[in-house]
Protein backbone atom coordinates (compact mmCIF):
# COMPACT_ATOMS: atom_id res chain seq x y z
CA UNK A 1 0.00 0.00 0.00
CA UNK A 2 3.06 2.49 0.93
CA UNK A 3 4.22 1.81 -2.69
CA UNK A 4 1.36 3.89 -3.66
CA UNK A 5 1.49 6.86 -1.75
CA UNK A 6 3.08 9.01 -4.48
CA UNK A 7 0.91 7.99 -6.72
CA UNK A 8 -2.25 8.55 -5.00
CA UNK A 9 -1.16 11.78 -3.83
CA UNK A 10 -0.39 12.96 -6.87
CA UNK A 11 -4.10 11.64 -8.45
CA UNK A 12 -5.98 13.55 -4.82
CA UNK A 13 -3.70 16.91 -5.71
CA UNK A 14 -4.39 16.79 -8.96
CA UNK A 15 -8.12 16.52 -8.26
CA UNK A 16 -8.16 19.36 -5.79
CA UNK A 17 -6.16 21.61 -7.94
CA UNK A 18 -9.33 21.40 -10.09
CA UNK A 19 -11.14 22.89 -7.43
CA UNK A 20 -9.13 25.80 -8.04
CA UNK A 21 -9.07 25.84 -11.51
CA UNK A 22 -13.15 25.67 -11.63
CA UNK A 23 -13.13 28.62 -9.12
CA UNK A 24 -10.42 30.82 -10.07
CA UNK A 25 -12.47 33.25 -7.75
CA UNK A 26 -10.13 31.72 -4.77
CA UNK A 27 -7.31 33.32 -6.22
CA UNK A 28 -8.99 36.09 -7.22
CA UNK A 29 -10.51 37.03 -3.58
CA UNK A 30 -6.98 35.68 -1.95
CA UNK A 31 -5.04 38.51 -3.61
CA UNK A 32 -7.66 41.28 -3.24
CA UNK A 33 -6.98 42.19 -0.25
CA UNK A 34 -3.07 42.10 -0.18
CA UNK A 35 -3.43 44.18 -3.44
CA UNK A 36 -6.02 46.54 -1.92
CA UNK A 37 -3.83 47.16 1.32
CA UNK A 38 -0.47 48.01 -0.96
CA UNK A 39 -2.59 50.38 -2.67
CA UNK A 40 -3.70 51.72 0.02
CA UNK A 41 -0.45 52.18 1.79
CA UNK A 42 1.52 53.50 -1.55
CA UNK A 43 -0.93 56.00 -2.51
CA UNK A 44 -2.61 57.32 0.39
CA UNK A 45 -0.69 56.43 3.67
CA UNK A 46 3.21 56.05 2.63
CA UNK A 47 3.34 59.56 1.76
CA UNK A 48 3.71 60.04 5.70
CA UNK A 49 5.50 57.10 6.65
CA UNK A 50 8.76 57.48 7.23
CA UNK A 51 10.48 54.48 7.24
CA UNK A 52 14.24 55.94 7.68
CA UNK A 53 15.51 54.03 4.93
CA UNK A 54 16.40 55.92 0.99
CA UNK A 55 14.25 53.28 -0.37
CA UNK A 56 10.91 53.55 -1.93
CA UNK A 57 8.10 52.58 0.06
CA UNK A 58 6.49 49.99 -1.92
CA UNK A 59 9.94 48.26 -1.69
CA UNK A 60 9.56 48.30 1.94
CA UNK A 61 6.49 47.08 2.26
CA UNK A 62 6.21 44.31 -0.03
CA UNK A 63 7.59 41.71 2.29
CA UNK A 64 4.79 42.10 4.80
CA UNK A 65 2.24 42.32 1.53
CA UNK A 66 3.46 38.93 0.57
CA UNK A 67 2.83 37.32 3.70
CA UNK A 68 -0.41 38.95 4.15
CA UNK A 69 -1.10 37.51 0.73
CA UNK A 70 -0.22 33.60 1.99
CA UNK A 71 -2.47 34.46 5.17
CA UNK A 72 -5.45 34.72 3.60
CA UNK A 73 -4.31 32.06 1.00
CA UNK A 74 -4.06 29.35 3.56
CA UNK A 75 -8.39 30.12 4.97
CA UNK A 76 -9.03 28.34 1.55
CA UNK A 77 -7.04 25.53 2.30
CA UNK A 78 -9.00 25.21 5.56
CA UNK A 79 -12.12 25.46 3.89
CA UNK A 80 -11.56 23.01 0.93
CA UNK A 81 -10.80 20.75 3.70
CA UNK A 82 -13.49 21.20 5.90
CA UNK A 83 -15.85 20.54 3.44
CA UNK A 84 -13.94 17.50 2.70
CA UNK A 85 -14.60 16.43 6.45
CA UNK A 86 -18.25 17.39 5.76
CA UNK A 87 -19.73 15.98 2.58
CA UNK A 88 -18.21 12.30 2.86
CA UNK A 89 -15.40 12.27 0.52
CA UNK A 90 -12.82 12.07 2.85
CA UNK A 91 -14.84 8.78 4.24
CA UNK A 92 -15.23 7.45 1.36
CA UNK A 93 -11.20 7.92 0.70
CA UNK A 94 -10.67 6.74 3.55
CA UNK A 95 -12.69 3.38 3.08
CA UNK A 96 -10.42 2.66 0.01
CA UNK A 97 -6.83 1.24 -0.45
CA UNK A 98 -5.33 4.95 -0.09
CA UNK A 99 -2.57 5.65 2.39
CA UNK A 100 -4.42 7.80 4.57
CA UNK A 101 -1.57 10.44 4.75
CA UNK A 102 -2.61 11.39 0.69
CA UNK A 103 -5.31 12.79 1.49
CA UNK A 104 -3.64 15.52 4.19
CA UNK A 105 -0.88 15.86 1.59
CA UNK A 106 -3.05 16.35 -1.45
CA UNK A 107 -5.17 19.65 0.79
CA UNK A 108 -1.07 21.01 1.66
CA UNK A 109 0.66 20.55 -2.04
CA UNK A 110 -2.25 22.38 -3.55
CA UNK A 111 -2.04 24.75 -0.78
CA UNK A 112 1.44 25.79 -2.26
CA UNK A 113 0.40 26.12 -5.48
CA UNK A 114 -2.68 28.08 -4.98
CA UNK A 115 -0.35 30.41 -3.02
CA UNK A 116 2.63 30.28 -6.03
CA UNK A 117 -0.25 31.78 -7.97
CA UNK A 118 -1.46 34.41 -5.36
CA UNK A 119 2.08 35.43 -4.64
CA UNK A 120 2.78 35.66 -8.60
CA UNK A 121 0.13 37.66 -9.32
CA UNK A 122 0.47 40.26 -6.23
CA UNK A 123 4.44 40.37 -7.38
CA UNK A 124 3.35 41.20 -10.84
CA UNK A 125 1.08 43.90 -9.20
CA UNK A 126 4.01 45.57 -7.81
CA UNK A 127 6.44 45.85 -10.33
CA UNK A 128 3.50 47.73 -11.73
CA UNK A 129 3.33 49.97 -8.76
CA UNK A 130 7.20 50.63 -9.16
CA UNK A 131 8.64 47.74 -7.11
CA UNK A 132 12.09 47.31 -8.00
CA UNK A 133 15.11 44.91 -6.76
CA UNK A 134 18.53 44.14 -7.37
CA UNK A 135 18.00 40.88 -5.87
CA UNK A 136 20.19 38.29 -7.58
CA UNK A 137 19.44 34.56 -8.14
CA UNK A 138 20.63 33.40 -4.69
CA UNK A 139 18.62 35.85 -2.97
CA UNK A 140 15.41 34.85 -4.84
CA UNK A 141 15.82 31.72 -4.02
CA UNK A 142 16.37 32.23 -0.77
CA UNK A 143 13.09 34.34 -0.25
CA UNK A 144 11.91 31.78 -2.56
CA UNK A 145 12.28 28.87 0.19
CA UNK A 146 11.46 31.49 3.21
CA UNK A 147 8.11 31.85 1.32
CA UNK A 148 7.64 28.44 1.06
CA UNK A 149 8.34 27.70 4.46
CA UNK A 150 5.80 30.23 5.92
CA UNK A 151 3.05 28.79 3.45
CA UNK A 152 3.89 25.52 4.94
CA UNK A 153 3.84 26.48 8.56
CA UNK A 154 0.96 28.20 7.90
CA UNK A 155 -0.95 25.56 5.40
CA UNK A 156 -0.51 22.90 8.34
CA UNK A 157 -1.95 25.55 11.35
CA UNK A 158 -4.96 25.53 8.43
CA UNK A 159 -4.84 21.88 7.90
CA UNK A 160 -5.84 21.91 12.03
CA UNK A 161 -8.57 24.55 12.17
CA UNK A 162 -9.68 22.50 8.47
CA UNK A 163 -9.80 19.64 10.91
CA UNK A 164 -11.37 20.78 13.58
CA UNK A 165 -13.95 23.60 12.46
CA UNK A 166 -17.36 23.26 13.35
CA UNK A 167 -18.58 25.35 10.45
CA UNK A 168 -17.40 26.44 7.51
CA UNK A 169 -17.26 30.27 8.83
CA UNK A 170 -15.12 28.47 11.64
CA UNK A 171 -12.95 26.90 9.24
CA UNK A 172 -11.65 30.40 7.48
CA UNK A 173 -11.97 32.34 10.12
CA UNK A 174 -8.50 31.35 11.92
CA UNK A 175 -6.79 33.34 9.45
CA UNK A 176 -7.85 36.58 10.60
CA UNK A 177 -5.04 37.27 12.78
CA UNK A 178 -2.81 35.63 10.53
CA UNK A 179 -3.77 38.18 8.66
CA UNK A 180 -3.44 40.82 11.11
CA UNK A 181 -0.17 40.07 12.43
CA UNK A 182 2.16 41.72 10.13
CA UNK A 183 0.39 45.07 10.86
CA UNK A 184 1.93 44.95 14.53
CA UNK A 185 5.53 44.31 13.29
CA UNK A 186 8.00 45.66 10.89
CA UNK A 187 6.17 44.92 7.58
CA UNK A 188 4.60 48.63 7.01
CA UNK A 189 6.52 51.37 9.65
CA UNK A 190 9.36 50.89 11.60
CA UNK A 191 9.07 49.55 15.04
CA UNK A 192 10.71 51.89 16.87
CA UNK A 193 7.86 54.45 16.35
CA UNK A 194 5.88 52.12 18.40
CA UNK A 195 5.25 52.37 21.79
CA UNK A 196 7.16 50.67 24.43
CA UNK A 197 5.16 47.05 24.85
CA UNK A 198 4.09 47.31 21.11
CA UNK A 199 7.52 47.74 20.31
CA UNK A 200 8.64 44.80 22.17
CA UNK A 201 5.39 42.72 20.56
CA UNK A 202 6.27 43.68 17.25
CA UNK A 203 9.90 43.33 17.76
CA UNK A 204 9.44 39.63 19.23
CA UNK A 205 7.07 38.11 16.86
CA UNK A 206 7.88 35.92 13.81
CA UNK A 207 6.70 38.33 11.17
CA UNK A 208 9.32 41.16 11.85
CA UNK A 209 12.37 38.78 11.16
CA UNK A 210 10.63 37.16 8.27
CA UNK A 211 10.01 40.32 6.76
CA UNK A 212 13.64 41.81 7.86
CA UNK A 213 15.37 39.09 5.82
CA UNK A 214 12.98 39.32 2.66
CA UNK A 215 13.78 42.99 2.77
CA UNK A 216 17.42 42.55 2.92
CA UNK A 217 17.34 40.03 0.36
CA UNK A 218 15.25 42.04 -2.10
CA UNK A 219 17.58 45.34 -1.34
CA UNK A 220 20.58 43.00 -1.94
CA UNK A 221 21.96 44.02 1.48
CA UNK A 222 23.69 41.54 4.13
CA UNK A 223 20.73 39.55 6.23
CA UNK A 224 22.77 39.40 8.80
CA UNK A 225 21.84 37.04 11.64
CA UNK A 226 18.48 37.93 11.84
CA UNK A 227 17.53 35.18 8.99
CA UNK A 228 18.44 32.83 11.86
CA UNK A 229 15.84 34.24 13.89
CA UNK A 230 13.56 34.01 10.96
CA UNK A 231 14.19 30.42 10.49
CA UNK A 232 13.87 29.54 14.09
CA UNK A 233 9.95 30.93 13.88
CA UNK A 234 9.56 29.04 10.42
CA UNK A 235 11.04 25.60 11.30
CA UNK A 236 9.41 26.06 14.73
CA UNK A 237 6.15 26.90 13.60
CA UNK A 238 6.24 24.64 11.00
CA UNK A 239 6.95 21.29 13.21
CA UNK A 240 4.74 22.40 16.16
CA UNK A 241 1.61 23.23 13.47
CA UNK A 242 2.52 19.64 11.71
CA UNK A 243 3.05 17.65 14.65
CA UNK A 244 -0.45 18.68 15.99
CA UNK A 245 -2.55 18.60 12.50
CA UNK A 246 -0.94 15.05 12.36
CA UNK A 247 -2.41 13.98 15.61
CA UNK A 248 -5.62 15.20 15.49
CA UNK A 249 -6.08 13.64 11.86
CA UNK A 250 -5.06 10.14 13.24
CA UNK A 251 -7.65 10.81 16.29
CA UNK A 252 -10.47 11.80 13.30
CA UNK A 253 -9.86 9.03 11.19
CA UNK A 254 -9.67 5.70 12.63
CA UNK B 1 -17.53 -27.92 0.04
CA UNK B 2 -18.32 -25.39 2.78
CA UNK B 3 -18.53 -21.68 2.11
CA UNK B 4 -16.98 -19.54 3.99
CA UNK B 5 -19.14 -16.37 5.06
CA UNK B 6 -18.46 -12.93 3.41
CA UNK B 7 -18.60 -11.10 6.59
CA UNK B 8 -18.73 -12.41 10.46
CA UNK B 9 -19.56 -10.67 13.20
CA UNK B 10 -18.96 -11.63 16.87
CA UNK B 11 -19.76 -9.60 19.67
CA UNK B 12 -19.11 -6.09 18.57
CA UNK B 13 -19.93 -2.95 20.93
CA UNK B 14 -19.31 0.58 20.83
CA UNK B 15 -20.23 3.51 22.67
CA UNK B 16 -20.16 7.42 22.04
CA UNK B 17 -19.68 8.95 25.71
CA UNK B 18 -22.62 7.91 27.02
CA UNK B 19 -24.55 6.35 24.92
CA UNK B 20 -24.57 2.23 23.91
CA UNK B 21 -25.22 2.60 20.03
CA UNK B 22 -23.80 -1.45 19.51
CA UNK B 23 -24.16 -3.83 22.79
CA UNK B 24 -23.24 -6.76 20.78
CA UNK B 25 -23.86 -7.76 17.75
CA UNK B 26 -23.64 -11.07 16.07
CA UNK B 27 -24.21 -11.93 12.75
CA UNK B 28 -23.25 -13.71 9.77
CA UNK B 29 -23.30 -12.70 5.87
CA UNK B 30 -23.25 -15.58 3.23
CA UNK B 31 -20.96 -14.48 0.45
CA UNK B 32 -23.01 -13.40 -3.21
CA UNK B 33 -26.26 -12.61 -0.78
CA UNK B 34 -28.12 -9.49 -0.34
CA UNK B 35 -28.48 -8.77 3.59
CA UNK B 36 -30.57 -6.35 4.93
CA UNK B 37 -29.62 -4.49 8.44
CA UNK B 38 -33.47 -3.39 9.21
CA UNK B 39 -33.45 -0.43 11.87
CA UNK B 40 -35.33 2.68 12.84
CA UNK B 41 -32.94 6.04 13.42
CA UNK B 42 -30.48 5.85 15.30
CA UNK B 43 -30.62 2.34 15.92
CA UNK B 44 -26.64 1.82 15.06
CA UNK B 45 -27.16 0.56 11.25
CA UNK B 46 -24.77 3.40 9.98
CA UNK B 47 -22.35 2.61 13.15
CA UNK B 48 -22.14 -1.07 12.49
CA UNK B 49 -21.58 -0.08 8.48
CA UNK B 50 -18.30 2.39 9.82
CA UNK B 51 -16.88 -0.41 11.64
CA UNK B 52 -17.03 -2.82 9.24
CA UNK B 53 -15.21 -0.40 6.80
CA UNK B 54 -13.20 -0.16 8.83
CA UNK B 55 -13.57 4.11 9.37
CA UNK B 56 -14.48 3.41 13.17
CA UNK B 57 -12.74 1.20 15.63
CA UNK B 58 -15.56 -0.39 17.58
CA UNK B 59 -15.08 -0.76 21.35
CA UNK B 60 -15.55 -4.83 21.58
CA UNK B 61 -15.32 -7.87 19.69
CA UNK B 62 -14.12 -8.98 16.19
CA UNK B 63 -15.47 -8.83 12.49
CA UNK B 64 -14.02 -10.07 9.65
CA UNK B 65 -15.00 -8.78 6.29
CA UNK B 66 -13.62 -11.30 3.20
CA UNK B 67 -11.83 -13.47 5.87
CA UNK B 68 -10.19 -10.25 6.99
CA UNK B 69 -9.51 -8.80 10.54
CA UNK B 70 -11.16 -4.81 10.85
CA UNK B 71 -9.04 -4.23 13.63
CA UNK B 72 -6.14 -6.38 12.61
CA UNK B 73 -5.36 -5.97 8.66
CA UNK B 74 -7.76 -2.81 7.80
CA UNK B 75 -5.57 -2.30 4.51
CA UNK B 76 -6.54 -5.77 3.65
CA UNK B 77 -10.77 -5.39 4.14
CA UNK B 78 -10.07 -2.06 2.49
CA UNK B 79 -9.22 -3.85 -0.55
CA UNK B 80 -12.28 -5.88 -0.37
CA UNK B 81 -14.76 -3.43 0.10
CA UNK B 82 -16.62 -0.37 -1.12
CA UNK B 83 -19.01 2.11 1.13
CA UNK B 84 -21.80 3.84 -0.83
CA UNK B 85 -24.91 5.94 0.40
CA UNK B 86 -25.38 8.01 3.60
CA UNK B 87 -21.76 9.29 4.23
CA UNK B 88 -20.06 8.41 1.13
CA UNK B 89 -19.81 11.92 -1.04
CA UNK B 90 -19.03 12.42 -4.89
CA UNK B 91 -17.45 15.44 -5.55
CA UNK B 92 -19.84 17.90 -6.92
CA UNK B 93 -17.31 19.64 -8.40
CA UNK B 94 -15.65 17.12 -11.11
CA UNK B 95 -17.80 16.01 -13.75
CA UNK B 96 -19.63 12.63 -13.22
CA UNK B 97 -16.58 11.16 -15.51
CA UNK B 98 -14.25 12.69 -13.48
CA UNK B 99 -15.51 11.25 -10.51
CA UNK B 100 -15.61 7.63 -11.91
CA UNK B 101 -11.74 8.30 -13.77
CA UNK B 102 -10.36 9.32 -10.11
CA UNK B 103 -11.49 6.09 -8.28
CA UNK B 104 -10.03 4.40 -10.96
CA UNK B 105 -7.11 5.79 -10.77
CA UNK B 106 -7.24 4.93 -6.60
CA UNK B 107 -7.97 1.55 -7.23
CA UNK B 108 -4.76 1.43 -9.84
CA UNK B 109 -6.73 0.24 -12.77
CA UNK B 110 -5.45 -0.32 -16.34
CA UNK B 111 -7.60 2.19 -18.37
CA UNK B 112 -9.10 4.28 -16.13
CA UNK B 113 -10.88 6.52 -19.22
CA UNK B 114 -12.20 2.93 -20.01
CA UNK B 115 -13.85 1.72 -16.65
CA UNK B 116 -15.27 5.58 -16.43
CA UNK B 117 -17.11 4.75 -20.22
CA UNK B 118 -18.11 1.52 -19.20
CA UNK B 119 -19.66 2.19 -15.65
CA UNK B 120 -21.37 5.46 -17.34
CA UNK B 121 -23.21 3.63 -20.05
CA UNK B 122 -24.13 0.84 -17.64
CA UNK B 123 -25.52 3.25 -15.41
CA UNK B 124 -27.12 5.01 -18.20
CA UNK B 125 -25.19 8.33 -17.01
CA UNK B 126 -23.50 8.89 -20.76
CA UNK B 127 -24.96 11.57 -21.47
CA UNK B 128 -24.51 13.22 -18.18
CA UNK B 129 -20.57 12.13 -17.92
CA UNK B 130 -19.39 15.48 -18.81
CA UNK B 131 -21.47 17.19 -16.66
CA UNK B 132 -20.48 18.30 -12.72
CA UNK B 133 -21.99 16.01 -10.32
CA UNK B 134 -23.55 19.41 -8.60
CA UNK B 135 -26.01 19.75 -11.08
CA UNK B 136 -27.13 15.99 -11.21
CA UNK B 137 -30.39 14.99 -9.41
CA UNK B 138 -30.80 12.63 -6.28
CA UNK B 139 -31.28 9.77 -8.43
CA UNK B 140 -28.54 10.20 -11.08
CA UNK B 141 -26.27 11.24 -8.32
CA UNK B 142 -27.32 8.41 -6.14
CA UNK B 143 -26.32 6.11 -9.46
CA UNK B 144 -23.28 7.36 -9.73
CA UNK B 145 -22.11 7.16 -6.30
CA UNK B 146 -22.70 3.04 -6.67
CA UNK B 147 -20.81 3.17 -9.51
CA UNK B 148 -18.29 4.60 -8.33
CA UNK B 149 -18.48 1.84 -5.78
CA UNK B 150 -18.21 -0.70 -7.83
CA UNK B 151 -15.29 0.02 -9.75
CA UNK B 152 -11.99 -2.81 -9.17
CA UNK B 153 -15.11 -5.20 -8.88
CA UNK B 154 -15.09 -5.20 -4.26
CA UNK B 155 -16.10 -8.77 -3.59
CA UNK B 156 -18.08 -6.75 -0.74
CA UNK B 157 -20.47 -3.90 -1.01
CA UNK B 158 -22.00 -1.49 2.11
CA UNK B 159 -24.75 0.33 0.89
CA UNK B 160 -25.73 2.86 3.65
CA UNK B 161 -29.61 3.90 3.24
CA UNK B 162 -29.09 4.01 -0.63
CA UNK B 163 -32.42 4.95 -1.55
CA UNK B 164 -33.47 7.50 1.47
CA UNK B 165 -34.84 10.65 0.02
CA UNK B 166 -34.82 9.33 -3.47
CA UNK B 167 -38.26 9.73 -5.18
CA UNK B 168 -39.99 6.57 -6.82
CA UNK B 169 -38.63 6.02 -10.08
CA UNK B 170 -35.13 6.23 -8.31
CA UNK B 171 -35.80 4.11 -5.76
CA UNK B 172 -36.56 1.55 -8.30
CA UNK B 173 -33.50 2.34 -10.30
CA UNK B 174 -31.42 1.55 -7.44
CA UNK B 175 -33.16 -1.74 -6.57
CA UNK B 176 -32.82 -2.57 -9.92
CA UNK B 177 -28.80 -2.10 -9.84
CA UNK B 178 -28.92 -3.94 -6.52
CA UNK B 179 -30.06 -6.82 -7.81
CA UNK B 180 -27.62 -6.66 -10.77
CA UNK B 181 -24.93 -6.58 -8.42
CA UNK B 182 -26.45 -9.65 -6.08
CA UNK B 183 -26.88 -11.40 -9.40
CA UNK B 184 -23.19 -10.82 -10.57
CA UNK B 185 -21.88 -12.86 -7.44
CA UNK B 186 -21.29 -9.63 -5.03
CA UNK B 187 -21.97 -9.95 -1.71
CA UNK B 188 -24.12 -6.95 -0.56
CA UNK B 189 -24.65 -5.59 2.93
CA UNK B 190 -27.91 -2.93 3.03
CA UNK B 191 -28.75 -0.89 5.84
CA UNK B 192 -32.74 0.58 5.52
CA UNK B 193 -35.28 1.84 7.21
CA UNK B 194 -37.94 0.85 4.15
CA UNK B 195 -39.55 -2.11 5.09
CA UNK B 196 -40.53 -2.54 1.69
CA UNK B 197 -37.25 -2.11 0.34
CA UNK B 198 -35.51 -5.16 2.38
CA UNK B 199 -38.74 -7.48 1.50
CA UNK B 200 -38.46 -6.73 -1.91
CA UNK B 201 -34.18 -7.22 -2.47
CA UNK B 202 -32.63 -9.35 0.56
CA UNK B 203 -32.05 -12.94 0.93
CA UNK B 204 -31.68 -12.40 4.27
CA UNK B 205 -33.22 -9.74 7.17
CA UNK B 206 -31.91 -8.80 11.06
CA UNK B 207 -33.61 -6.18 12.53
CA UNK B 208 -31.14 -4.23 14.53
CA UNK B 209 -32.91 -2.74 17.91
CA UNK B 210 -31.53 -1.11 21.28
CA UNK B 211 -27.99 -2.28 20.06
CA UNK B 212 -28.25 -5.85 19.43
CA UNK B 213 -29.68 -8.05 15.97
CA UNK B 214 -33.27 -9.29 18.04
CA UNK B 215 -34.03 -11.35 15.03
CA UNK B 216 -32.71 -12.00 11.62
CA UNK B 217 -33.78 -14.61 9.14
CA UNK B 218 -35.58 -14.60 5.65
CA UNK B 219 -38.47 -13.37 4.77
CA UNK B 220 -40.33 -16.42 5.23
CA UNK B 221 -38.63 -17.25 8.55
CA UNK B 222 -39.60 -13.75 9.64
CA UNK B 223 -43.18 -14.08 8.66
CA UNK B 224 -43.37 -17.18 10.47
CA UNK B 225 -42.72 -15.60 13.89
CA UNK B 226 -46.11 -14.11 14.08
CA UNK B 227 -49.44 -16.26 14.03
CA UNK B 228 -50.36 -17.99 10.59
CA UNK B 229 -51.94 -15.93 8.41
CA UNK B 230 -55.43 -15.63 8.23
CA UNK B 231 -57.53 -15.47 5.25
CA UNK B 232 -59.45 -11.94 4.09
CA UNK B 233 -60.93 -11.08 0.82
CA UNK B 234 -60.01 -7.90 0.03
CA UNK B 235 -60.50 -5.65 -3.21
CA UNK B 236 -57.09 -5.50 -5.20
CA UNK B 237 -56.62 -1.51 -4.66
CA UNK B 238 -53.85 0.01 -6.63
CA UNK B 239 -51.38 1.67 -4.01
CA UNK B 240 -50.45 4.98 -4.39
CA UNK B 241 -46.84 4.12 -5.81
CA UNK B 242 -48.90 2.23 -8.52
CA UNK B 243 -50.93 5.09 -9.55
CA UNK B 244 -48.15 7.65 -9.13
CA UNK B 245 -45.99 5.55 -11.54
CA UNK B 246 -48.14 4.92 -13.66
CA UNK B 247 -49.52 8.77 -14.43
CA UNK B 248 -45.79 9.77 -14.72
CA UNK B 249 -44.69 7.16 -16.72
CA UNK B 250 -41.17 5.41 -16.43
CA UNK B 251 -40.31 2.44 -14.16
CA UNK B 252 -44.16 1.47 -14.86
CA UNK B 253 -42.92 -1.90 -15.76
CA UNK B 254 -40.79 -2.90 -13.20
CA UNK B 255 -43.81 -1.06 -10.52
CA UNK B 256 -46.36 -3.80 -11.83
CA UNK B 257 -43.55 -6.84 -12.51
CA UNK B 258 -42.73 -6.30 -8.78
CA UNK B 259 -46.30 -6.01 -7.33
CA UNK B 260 -46.64 -9.08 -9.59
CA UNK B 261 -43.53 -11.14 -7.65
CA UNK B 262 -45.11 -9.66 -4.06
CA UNK B 263 -48.61 -11.99 -5.01
CA UNK B 264 -46.77 -14.86 -6.16
CA UNK B 265 -44.84 -15.03 -2.98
Amino acid sequence: MTTHILGDTRTLTARSLRHILRSPDTIVTTVVTPIALMLLFVYVLGGAIRTGSGDSYINYMLPGILLITIASGIAYTSYRLFLDMQSGIVERFQSMPIPRASVLWAHVLTSLAANTISLAVVIGVALLMGFRTGASLAAWLAIAGILLLFTLALTWIAVIAGLTAKSVDGASAFSYPLIFLPFISSAFVPTASMPGPVAWFAENQPVTSIVDTVRALFAGQPVGSGIWIALAWLVGMLVVAYALAVTIYRRKVT
Amino acid sequence: MSVEPAIRVNGIEKSFSDTHVLRGVDVEIAAGSIFALLGSNGAGKTTLVRILSTLLKPDAGTALVHGFDVMAEPAKVRESISLTGQFAAVDDVLTGRENLVLVAKLRHLENPAGVADELLSRFGLSDAGSRRAATYSGGMRRRLDIAMGLIGNPPVIFLDEPTTGLDPQSRIEVWQTIRMLAGAGTTVLLTTQYLDEAEQLADRIAILHNGRIIQSGTLAELKKLLPPATREYIEKQPSLEDVFLALVGGGVSVATSLAAEKEDS
